[in-house]
């Protein structure tokens, strides 16, 4: 479904990444998992096309996607969906126009099936009856399922989540990890999720990528990351404190920063 | 050396700015099409930007009026020449203070709002989803704004001249006694429909172009952080400021320089 190549891409003297390449498998999903910072983000707005890479290409339905004029950018992106960190929803519209708004947007449909469809979307993830609320009025973990909707308005064959289970209470975070589950088995989405969160993640990933440094520095099955020798993937699976990444952010030692003032 | 460099530094960065707005002027211009369809995106922009600042421009517009009533009576009464105060309100605010003040008004009121909302929108990711939606923001949210401002700050000047002839008729008339049949006959005697008022659109047309350009790009190319949105704001404020008074002088050297 995805195929990246040889991808490098840097922030002024900073180097996101470097020289990665990795597959997305059509009907899975696929985990990008890394610490903060890593990048775990750009990399999707590299896939939608949002920012452009210094080199390398990213071929989505086997085209490239940097390489696509705006216009079909723009109906490659149809078929894509992205859940954003906040929700990204539009907060001058109610949560049934918000989910209304793709629909509304890229085709002609009738107003009386629009809501037919945009009440389907909405059961789907449970918030039905939030339909005339106003996005202040939901909270986190609902503004994510409405997000969750919207992205799945317009039948995309590929959703894109970004940090889907930060910041979410316990319920909330059980409800979202068998959402993302159900809905990829039932509408055979090809799901992408980035996240630092190992447990949620590698409960319902089928292949796991984990970044570091501008590097994939493992990959394969959560039993095959579980089991992997690098000690750096042991200590960011398991969240161990001190590792080869040391607590201690690079300083002198201890006692010559004390003693000298 | 370090002067140097950071002259250079700065005058590249103001130059990659300038050219980063007028491909965004451009990308604005070319979007006019997709609202041909949607009306009701400028209508509702419309409310927000122009009727939203009626009464600011009336107030102000009469109170400065007002305040160009007494001026003038209280300096025309030295030549003896009272009854031409119609002439002296009417066209400083036809040709001058209606276009201007209007337009600083309108930067502050409606350039800094706009500012900020798109400046958030930003900063909330509202923009890159739309675009991820595979909706282009700059025709959904930003060129029915411009559309909008383009529209309602020449309507707002001619209302703020309006309403200032009134408050010179106010101040000048009912509270100082000049004969009110002199201030109107005057006025329509001396005023030119072509010279004074035509020019007065065009200048507050040219005015409308630039506070929303610079307020829409200002937002759009804002850091998107608390921080950065509140300097992006400042910076609409105080560039149209700047541009407008510039523009002004421009405009009148084109327009009467020659007289």
């Amino acid at each position: 479904m995805i195929s990246i190549r040889n991808l490098s891409f840097s922030r002024g003297a900073r180097k996101i990444f470097d020289d990665i390449s990795l597959d997305i498998m059509p009907n899975k999903i696929t985990a990008i998992m890394g610490p903060s910072g890593t990048g775990k983000t750009t990399l999707l707005k590299l896939i939608g096309g949002q920012l452009t890479p210094d080199s390398g290409s990213i071929h989505v339905d086997e085209q490239n996607i940097h390489q696509l004029s705006r216009p079909h950018l723009y109906l490659l992106r149809q078929k894509m969906g992205m859940l954003f960190q906040s929700g990204a929803l539009l907060s001058d519209m109610s949560v049934f126009d918000n989910i209304a708004f793709p629909i509304r947007e890229h085709t002609q449909l009738p107003e009386n099936i629009i809501r037919t469809v945009v009440l389907m979307k909405l059961n789907a993830v449970g918030l039905r009856g939030a339909a005339d609320l106003m996005p202040s009025e939901l909270s986190g973990g609902m503004a994510r399922r409405v997000a969750l909707a919207r992205a799945l308005a317009l039948d995309p064959e590929m959703i894109m989540y970004d940090e889907p289970f930060t910041g979410q209470d316990p319920i909330s975070l059980g409800v979202l990890v068998s959402l993302i589950q159900k809905l990829n088995q039932t509408l055979h989405l090809t799901s992408i999720i980035v996240s630092h969160d190992v447990q949620e993640t590698a409960a319902i990933a089928d292949y796991i990528y984990v970044l570091s440094e501008g590097k994939i520095a493992g990959q394969g099955t959560p039993e095959q990351l579980a089991q992997t020798d690098s000690e750096w993937v042991q200590q960011f699976m398991q969240g161990k404190a001190d590792g080869p990444v040391p607590f201690h952010y690079p300083a002198n030692a201890f006692s010559a920063d004390l003693f000298h003032s | 050396m370090n002067l140097l460099q950071s002259l250079g530094h700065v005058s590249l960065v103001s130059f990659a700015k300038l050219g980063r707005a007028s491909l965004f002027f451009f990308a604005l211009l070319r979007s006019f099409g997709y609202l041909v369809t949607r009306p009701h995106l400028i209508i509702k922009q419309l409310y927000a930007i122009g009727v939203l600042s009626f009464w600011l421009i009336i107030i102000s517009g009469l109170f400065v009026g007002m305040v160009l009533g007494l001026q003038g009576v209280y300096t025309l009464s030295t030549f003896g020449a009272e009854a031409s105060l119609g002439i002296m309100v009417a066209a400083s605010l036809v040709r001058e203070l209606g276009p201007v003040v209007s337009a600083l008004l309108f930067a502050g009121r409606a350039g800094s709002a706009l500012t900020a909302e798109i400046g958030l929108m930003k900063a909330t990711e509202q923009l890159a989803g739309m675009e991820m939606m595979a909706i282009d923001p700059l025709k959904y949210i930003l060129a029915p704004r411009f559309i909008a401002g383009f529209i309602s700050l020449p309507l707002l000047a001619l209302l703020f001249s309006s309403a200032g002839i009134l408050g010179g008729h106010l101040a000048g008339v009912e509270l100082l006694g000049v004969d009110t049949g002199s201030y109107w006959s005057q006025m329509q005697a001396s005023i030119d429909f072509y010279d004074d008022i035509v020019n007065g659109i065009i200048k507050s047309i040219v005015f409308a172009i630039l506070i929303t350009w610079i307020a829409l790009f200002e937002g759009y190319d804002a850091i998107p952080t608390s921080e950065g949105i509140s300097r992006a704001t400042t910076r609409t404020v105080v560039n149209s400021a700047f541009i407008i008074l510039f523009f002004d002088f421009l405009l009148t050297a084109i327009m009467f320089g020659s007289h």
